[in-house]
C-alpha cells in the first residue's frame, strides 16, 4: 500500500458558515495503479487531492504515506514529501513562460535525486521535436504534455493530475490522456486523476466517484478501456 | 462615498506597502527642496539684510602706512561712493591655558562716529567709550567658545607689549561672518577672535597716528570695480600699497558665497533625481495594476463609466502616493530647515537668521510632485483608458519569451535554469532592468560622492599638516627682521629645530598677464615646510627661480623654463627677471615659492626674515611658548596640530550627521526600487512560483528565483554606481574649483565598499520583506484558476 487515508475530514470556516468539504473519507492507494476520482464540483474531490498531495492538512484523520503521517509533518516536511515522492499535473499546465520545454522539464530534475534525462521524459510525450520551444510557441495540448514530462521525470512514486484535460478540446484531451495511460504502463507510477468527466471513468484501475464530502461509490474495473473508446 | 472612490480606498491600502515607498522617495526629493532651497533662500535673505545694515564694502585693501589725508583724495576717484579708513593687527592672545596659541584680528573703530563702512553689530554691552584705551568688543564666536561676557578681560601681546583689556561688549560683522585664523581654512573659535578697539587707542600702538593701514570702500553701482581697484593700487603704490581686491575675494564673503552656491545647485539637482526616480516607480507599479485589472476596467467600461473617469480613478494612485509624499517632504522639510540653518549658524555668525519658508517655495514644490506624479502615472493610465471593453474581457496573452543576446553568447548553456529564468525575465524587459540598475546606481552614486567629499577633505589635511607643514610651531614676526633672529630661537630650550621664512607681496608679470602673489622665501633644503604637489611629490626649494603653484602657472600662461617679470611690492619696489623651475600641482592656496637668499636679492637691502617654523619638543612646548610670549618681535604663533585637532573635531561631528543624511537618501531610493521591483515580480509570476512550490521547491529556492533579478539588477548597479559617483565627484571638483583651495579627486576603498555595502543591506531589507510574500502564495489556487 502506497498511502492510507482513514477518517479524513476538512471544515473551512467560511465567516460564520462551517463547510464541510471531507466527511471521514478513507482512502487507498496501491502501487502502479491508476485511480480516477470522479465528482461534480463541490463534492470534495480536489480537496482530497490536496490533502494526499500535501498541499493541506485534514481537520480531522490520518493519512500514511507508506510509514510516514502526512499529518504530523511540517511547512518543510510537506515540501520535501511533494519534492522527492509526488508529481503534479495542473489543469492549466502552469509551465514557466521564459524557459523552454526541455528547461522546463530541466527545473524540476535538477533538484530531484534520481531523475531522468528531461529529453527522455519529453521522448515518453512524444515531443522530442519540441525540445526548445516556449511555452507560448506550443499548442494546449502540447503544453499540457510538456507538463506531464515535468510531472514524471523525477520518477515520482504518485502522480497527481488535477482535471488535466480541463482546458482542453475533446481530441486533444484523448492524446493526453493516451500520454497519461502510457506514462502508467511504462514507469509503473501510481497515478491519481480528478474528473468531473464521467467518460474518463473507464481509463483507471478503479473508479471512486464523490459527492457532498463523502465516497458515494467505488468499483474496480475488470478492464481499462482503451482511450480510443473514450468519447465526451 | 461613490463605489469607485471606495475601490479605490480599498487598494491603495492593499498596495500601501508599494505606494509609502514611492511616498517616501517623493517626500525626499521635497524635502531636499524645501530644506535646502528654503535654508538657500534664508541665508541670503539674511546676508543681502545684513550687508545693508553694516553697508559692507566693494573693495578692500592694506597699506604699510598711509595718511588719512589720502582717504579723501581716494574717495574723489570716479566711481568711488564711500570711503573708510581704519587699523587692523594681528596679534597674539594670552589664553589662559596654554595648550596652543591663540590669536586675535584687531580692528578700529572711529571714536564717537559709526564706521561708514563696515559697521558692526552689536550684540551685547556697551559701545566702546569715545576715548577709552583698554576697552574692546569681542566677536560673538570667541566669546562663546570661551564663555566670555561683558565685563571679562583679555589679554593681547600688542607691538610686543602685553595689555589687558576689558571686554565691554559682544559684536559681530559681516567681515568675519565666517572666520579663520590666518594659515588657516578652518574656524577655530577656541584659539581666534575678532575684537574692535578705539582707532586712537589702537593707532597708537602701532605707530599709525593720523594714519591708517586699511582702506575700504564702495564703488557706484554700475561702476567697473576692477577700474577702481586699479586706481587705487595706483594711488597707493608709494605707501607700501599691497593689492586692493574686491568683494569677490574676501574670505568670508567668499566662503559664505560658494556655500550659496552649492546650496542652489544640489536643491535642485537632488530633487530631480528623486522625483524621476518616483516617476520610474509610478510608472511600474501602475502599470503592472492595470494589467491586472483588464477585467475590471472592461467591467467599469461596458457599464458605461467614461474612459475620463476610468483614467481619473488610476490617476488617483499617482496622486495618493505623490500627495502623502509631497506632504510629509513640506512638514519634514521645514522641520529640518530649522536644523540645517542652525548647523549653519555654527559657521557663519550671522544676526537674524531664522529659516523662513516661501509660499511660492511650497506651491512649486507641490507642482514639481504634481508633474512627478503624472509623468509617472500617464503610459499606465493611458493603456487602461485606451482598453476597448470587450478586448479588456480577455486575459493578456502569454508573455513570450526567446533567449536575448546576452544568453546566446554561450552563458546561457553555463547556466541551470533557473539561471537562465533570471536572465530571461531581465533580458524580456531590458529597459526597465535597465532603469531600475541607473535608479540603484544613483544611489549608489550619491553615497560615493558624498562620502569622497570627506576622504578629499582628510587628504587635504592629511597632506597639508602631515607632509608639507611639518613644524610645531609658526611664527610670524610684527615685521622683517634680521636672520639672526635664527640664532635666539635656536638656544631656546626645547627647541630642536629653526627654519626661517620670508614672504613679500609681490607682482608677476608674463605679457601683458598679471597676478599678485605673496611671494615666499623658504630656507634652501627646508625640511620643516616643503614644496608637495598633491599626488605627493616634494619639489625641492629652487636654488635660482621659482616654483609656482599650477592654477598660477596657468593663468600667467607659463611654464618651467619661461620666465616671469617679478616686481616687489615693499621696500625698494624692484623688479627682475625670474625664471620659472618648476609648476607644483598643489591644493591649496596660488603661489609662488623660492628660497630665501634668492628672495632676499629680489627685495634688495638687508636680507631679513618674516617669521619661523619651530621644532619643539614636546615636552617643552609650554616653556617655548612662554619664552616667545617674551619676545616683542613675535606677533603671531600658531600650531599646525592644533588646526588639525580642532578641524578633525569639526569634521567627525558633521561626519556622523552627514553620512546619516546620505545612507537615508540612498536607502529611499534602493528600497524603492528594489522592493517594487521585486513586488511586481512577485505579482507578475506569483502563479509561476505558487506551482514550483506545489511541485516541491522549498521556499528559500522560490525565493531566489524571484529576488535573483534583483540581485542581478544591484550587483550590476554597484560598479555602475561607482563610476557614476566617480563621475559626479570629477564635476563636482571642476565646478568647486577656487583659489583658495583644489580638491584632489582622491576615492578611498573604504567609500566605495560603504556605498556598495549599504546598496546591499537595502536590497536584503528589501528582499526579506517580498520573501515573507513568498512564504504566503496561495498554493491551492494555482490548482484551479487561470490568471
Amino acid at each position: 500500500m502506497l498511502l492510507r487515508a482513514r477518517g479524513v475530514s476538512k471544515v473551512y470556516h467560511m465567516g460564520e458558515v462551517e463547510v464541510h468539504a471531507l466527511r471521514s473519507v478513507d482512502l487507498d492507494l496501491r502501487e502502479s495503479e491508476m485511480i480516477v476520482l470522479l465528482g461534480a464540483s463541490g463534492s470534495g474531490k480536489s480537496t482530497l487531492l490536496n490533502i494526499i498531495g500535501g498541499l493541506d492538512r485534514p481537520t480531522s484523520g490520518t493519512v500514511a504515506y507508506e510509514d510516514v503521517d502526512l499529518t504530523e509533518l511540517d511547512d518543510g516536511g510537506l515540501t520535501e514529501y511533494r519534492r522527492e515522492h509526488i508529481g503534479f499535473v495542473f489543469q492549466f499546465y502552469n509551465l514557466i513562460p521564459s524557459l523552454t520545454a526541455r528547461e522546463n522539464v530541466s527545473l524540476v530534475t535538477e533538484i530531484a535525486r534520481d531523475p531522468m534525462p528531461a529529453e527522455e521524459a519529453l521522448d515518453m510525450v512524444g515531443l522530442s521535436d519540441r525540445l526548445d520551444h516556449f511555452p507560448a510557441q506550443m499548442s494546449g495540448g502540447e503544453q499540457q504534455r510538456v507538463a506531464i514530462a515535468r510531472a514524471v521525470a523525477k520518477r515520482p512514486r504518485l502522480l497527481l493530475c488535477d482535471e488535466p484535460t480541463g482546458a482542453l478540446d475533446v481530441e486533444t484531451g484523448k492524446l493526453v490522456l493516451s500520454v497519461l495511460q502510457e506514462v502508467n504502463d511504462t514507469t509503473r507510477t501510481s497515478t491519481a486523476i480528478i474528473t468531473h468527466n464521467a467518460a474518463i471513468a473507464g481509463m483507471g484501475d478503479r473508479v471512486v466517484r464523490m459527492s457532498s464530502g463523502e465516497i458515494a461509490e467505488e468499483h474496480v474495473n475488470e478492464h481499462r478501456v482503451s482511450i480510443d473508446e473514450i468519447a465526451w | 462615498m461613490r463605489a469607485i472612490d471606495r475601490k479605490l480606498l480599498r487598494e491603495v491600502w492593499r498596495l500601501k506597502g508599494q505606494l509609502f515607498s514611492i511616498a517616501m522617495v517623493v517626500a525626499t526629493g521635497i524635502m531636499s527642496v524645501v530644506t535646502m532651497r528654503g535654508g538657500y533662500d534664508s541665508l541670503e535673505a539674511a546676508q543681502e539684510a545684513y550687508y545693508a545694515e553694516t553697508r559692507f564694502a566693494d573693495v578692500w585693501v592694506s597699506v604699510k602706512r598711509a595718511p588719512e589725508k589720502l582717504a579723501a583724495e581716494i574717495a574723489g576717484l570716479p566711481g568711488v561712493a564711500e570711503v573708510d579708513t581704519r587699523v587692523t593687527a594681528l596679534a597674539r592672545l594670552d589664553l589662559p591655558d596654554r595648550a596652543a596659541p591663540g590669536m586675535g584680528r584687531f580692528v578700529s573703530l572711529p571714536g564717537g562716529r559709526r564706521p561708514r563702512l563696515n559697521d558692526i553689530r552689536l550684540l551685547r554691552g556697551r559701545p566702546l567709550a569715545p576715548a577709552a584705551r583698554d576697552e574692546v568688543l569681542a566677536s560673538e564666536k570667541f566669546a562663546a567658545a570661551r564663555g566670555l561676557q561683558p565685563g571679562d578681560s583679555v589679554r593681547a601681546v600688542l607691538n610686543g607689549r602685553l595689555r589687558t583689556l576689558e571686554i565691554v561688549g559682544i559684536a559681530n560683522s559681516p567681515e568675519h561672518s565666517y572666520s579663520v585664523p590666518p594659515g588657516s581654512l578652518y574656524p577655530d573659535d577656541e584659539r581666534y577672535g575678532v575684537f574692535w578697539m578705539n582707532r586712537d587707542a589702537l593707532g597708537s600702538v602701532y605707530d599709525l597716528d593720523g594714519a591708517f593701514n586699511e582702506l575700504v570702500l564702495k564703488v557706484v553701482p554700475g561702476h567697473d570695480a576692477e577700474a577702481v581697484i586699479d586706481d587705487v593700487d595706483r594711488m597707493l603704490d608709494a605707501w607700501g600699497g599691497q593689492g586692493a581686491y574686491p568683494r569677490a575675494d574676501q574670505l568670508s564673503h567668499q566662503v559664505l558665497q560658494s556655500e550659496l552656491d552649492q546650496n542652489r545647485v544640489m536643491s535642485t539637482a537632488i530633487p530631480v533625481v528623486f522625483l524621476a526616480v518616483a516617476a520610474f516607480l509610478l510608472h511600474l507599479v501602475l502599470g503592472r495594476m492595470i494589467s491586472t485589472q483588464r477585467t475590471e476596467i472592461a467591467v467599469l467600461k461596458a457599464f458605461g463609466y467614461r474612459t475620463r473617469e476610468v483614467a481619473a480613478h488610476y490617476l488617483a494612485f499617482a496622486t495618493v502616493a505623490v500627495a502623502a509624499g509631497g506632504l510629509m517632504g513640506a512638514v519634514g522639510g521645514a522641520w529640518l530647515g530649522d536644523a540645517y540653518i542652525e548647523l549653519y549658524g555654527d559657521y557663519f555668525s550671522f544676526p537674524d537668521l531664522d529659516f523662513t519658508l516661501r509660499p511660492t517655495l511650497l506651491v512649486i514644490a507641490a507642482a514639481v510632485s504634481g508633474v512627478a506624479a503624472v509623468v509617472g502615472a500617464l503610459g499606465a493610465v493611458r493603456a487602461a483608458a485606451r482598453l476597448p471593453p470587450a478586448e479588456a474581457m480577455r486575459p493578456e496573452p502569454p508573455p513570450t519569451f526567446e533567449p536575448g543576446p546576452l544568453e546566446r553568447t554561450g552563458i546561457g548553456r553555463m547556466l541551470p535554469s533557473a539561471g537562465r529564468m533570471i536572465l530571461r525575465n531581465i533580458e524580456r524587459q531590458p529597459v526597465r532592468a535597465g532603469l531600475s540598475a541607473l535608479g540603484v546606481a544613483f544611489s549608489v552614486a550619491i553615497l560615493v560622492l558624498g562620502l569622497f567629499m570627506y576622504d578629499a577633505v582628510l587628504y587635504m589635511m592629511d597632506l597639508q599638516f602631515r607632509v608639507i607643514q611639518r613644524e610645531d610651531l609658526t611664527l610670524t614676526f610684527q615685521e622683517p627682521v634680521s636672520r639672526s633672529v635664527r640664532h635666539d630661537l635656536s638656544r631656546i630650550e626645547g627647541v630642536t629645530l629653526v627654519e626661517v621664512w620670508r614672504s613679500v607681496p609681490a607682482r608677476l608679470r608674463a605679457a601683458h598677464r598679471e597676478r599678485e602673489v605673496g611671494l615666499q622665501g623658504l630656507a634652501p633644503g627646508s625640511r620643516l615646510r616643503r614644496v608637495v604637489g598633491q599626488e605627493g611629490r616634494e619639489h625641492p626649494i629652487p636654488s635660482q627661480g621659482l616654483v609656482l603653484s599650477s592654477i598660477l602657472a596657468d593663468q600667467l600662461e607659463v611654464s618651467p623654463g619661461d620666465t616671469v617679470r617679478v616686481e616687489v611690492l615693499v621696500g625698494e619696489r624692484r623688479s627682475d627677471w625670474v625664471p620659472i623651475s618648476g609648476v607644483v600641482d598643489d591644493l591649496m592656496g596660488v603661489g609662488a615659492t623660492t628660497s630665501g637668499p634668492v628672495l632676499d636679492l629680489l627685495v634688495g637691502g638687508e636680507r631679513a626674515v618674516s617669521g619661523a617654523y619651530l621644532s619643539v619638543l614636546p615636552s617643552g612646548r609650554a616653556s617655548v611658548e612662554a619664552r616667545l610670549d617674551d619676545m616683542p618681535v613675535v606677533a603671531t604663533v600658531a600650531s599646525p596640530q592644533t588646526m588639525l585637532d580642532s578641524f578633525e573635531e569639526q569634521l567627525g561631528d558633521s561626519l556622523y550627521v552627514g553620512v546619516g543624511f546620505l545612507l537615508g537618501f540612498a536607502g529611499v531610493i534602493s528600497v524603492g526600487i528594489i522592493y517594487n521591483g521585486a513586488r511586481i515580480a512577485l505579482s507578475e509570476r506569483g502563479r509561476e512560483l505558487a506551482s514550483l512550490r506545489v511541485m516541491g521547491f522549498r521556499k528559500r529556492e522560490v525565493s531566489v528565483l524571484l529576488l535573483g533579478e534583483q540581485a542581478l539588477v544591484t550587483a550590476t548597479a554597484i560598479p555602475l554606481g561607482w563610476l557614476l559617483g566617480w563621475a559626479l565627484a570629477f564635476l563636482v571638483i571642476a565646478s568647486l574649483e577656487s583659489e583658495t583651495y583644489r580638491i584632489p579627486l582622491v576615492v578611498s576603498p573604504r567609500t566605495y565598499l560603504i556605498a556598495a555595502g549599504a546598496t546591499v543591506v537595502a536590497a536584503v531589507a528589501s528582499g526579506w520583506i517580498v520573501r515573507r510574500r513568498v512564504n504566503r502564495l496561495d498554493l491551492i489556487a494555482v490548482l484551479k484558476t487561470r490568471e
